[in-house]
């Protein structure tokens, strides 16, 4: 191991982080255990210079990513389970809107105080996983692809087979439900305003 | 007049692609009427950057 690695380099932390990020999104322990190694032993083997903690994060998640896209191609070649759930959505929404399509009174969005100072509270990520993982295993899939991979639509259509609309209408289903999902579990201090 | 079933999609969907001028006016026109909208908005933003925490960014 690179000597200046071992100095800077707080690995407990730094693999904790990465067994949660990974746990999000493959929802299967071992395999966790499994990719986080594998991403370790990779960014390790390198002959990358790191001048810092931050500067190894990056480096090393970026490495975690293309190990979860390897499962995600995987699994997509191997599909357990259909995308084509486009149709619910319709369904979905009326939990939310009215028949003329404005909120109900009790699901209307309301005012985040100061959302990002959350950020430093252990209970707000606790909570913000808890609503990821209340997602239908395909919806937060396709959410994580998008939002923690990093792939573009484009992507995700190629990478699932699916058309743009549907995944569209995926991501859209995963926001929602995230939201709202925060909103009641966090940020629920406040009344309705408008 | 959109609706906010339908706003809630755009919004969705600027985060994908870019809007046509009439989506965005339209959008801008919903968001000055609606406050529920435009906590929406804002909380898209917040749930993007909240992401990008956990990836490592």
């Amino acid at each position: 191991m690179n000597m200046k690695i071992e100095k800077t380099f707080d690995i407990n932390t730094l693999r904790n982080d990465m067994l949660r990020f990974a746990r999000l999104q493959l929802r299967d322990d071992h395999l966790v255990e499994d990719v986080v190694q594998d991403a370790i032993v990779a960014a390790l083997s390198g002959s990358q210079q790191f001048t810092g903690q931050a500067e190894i994060k990056t480096w090393i998640f970026a490495i975690l990513r293309n190990k979860i896209i390897d499962v995600f191609r995987e699994r997509s070649r191997h599909p357990t389970c259909s995308y084509s759930d486009d149709n619910r959505l319709d369904e979905e929404e009326d939990e939310f809107f009215n028949k003329q399509g404005f909120w109900y009174k009790e699901q209307r969005p309301t005012e985040w105080e100061h959302p990002e100072a959350t950020f430093v509270a252990d209970e707000f990520w606790r909570v913000f996983e808890a609503c990821l993982t209340s997602l239908p295993e395909n919806t937060a899939r396709v959410f994580m692809m998008r939002e923690f991979i990093g792939l573009d639509v484009a992507e995700i259509c190629n990478e699932l087979r699916i058309s743009e609309n549907n995944c569209w209408t995926i991501l859209h289903r995963a926001r929602m439900r995230l939201r709202s999902c925060l909103e009641k579990n966090w940020f629920n201090n406040e009344e309705p305003k408008c | 007049m959109l609706t906010c079933k339908q706003v809630t999609r755009i919004v969705s969907q600027a985060q994908e692609r870019p809007l046509s001028f009439m989506e965005r006016l339209k959008l801008r026109l919903h968001l000055m009427m609606c406050k529920g909208c435009r906590n929406y908005n804002k909380q898209m933003s917040f749930i993007r950057k909240t992401c990008c925490r956990l990836r490592g960014d």
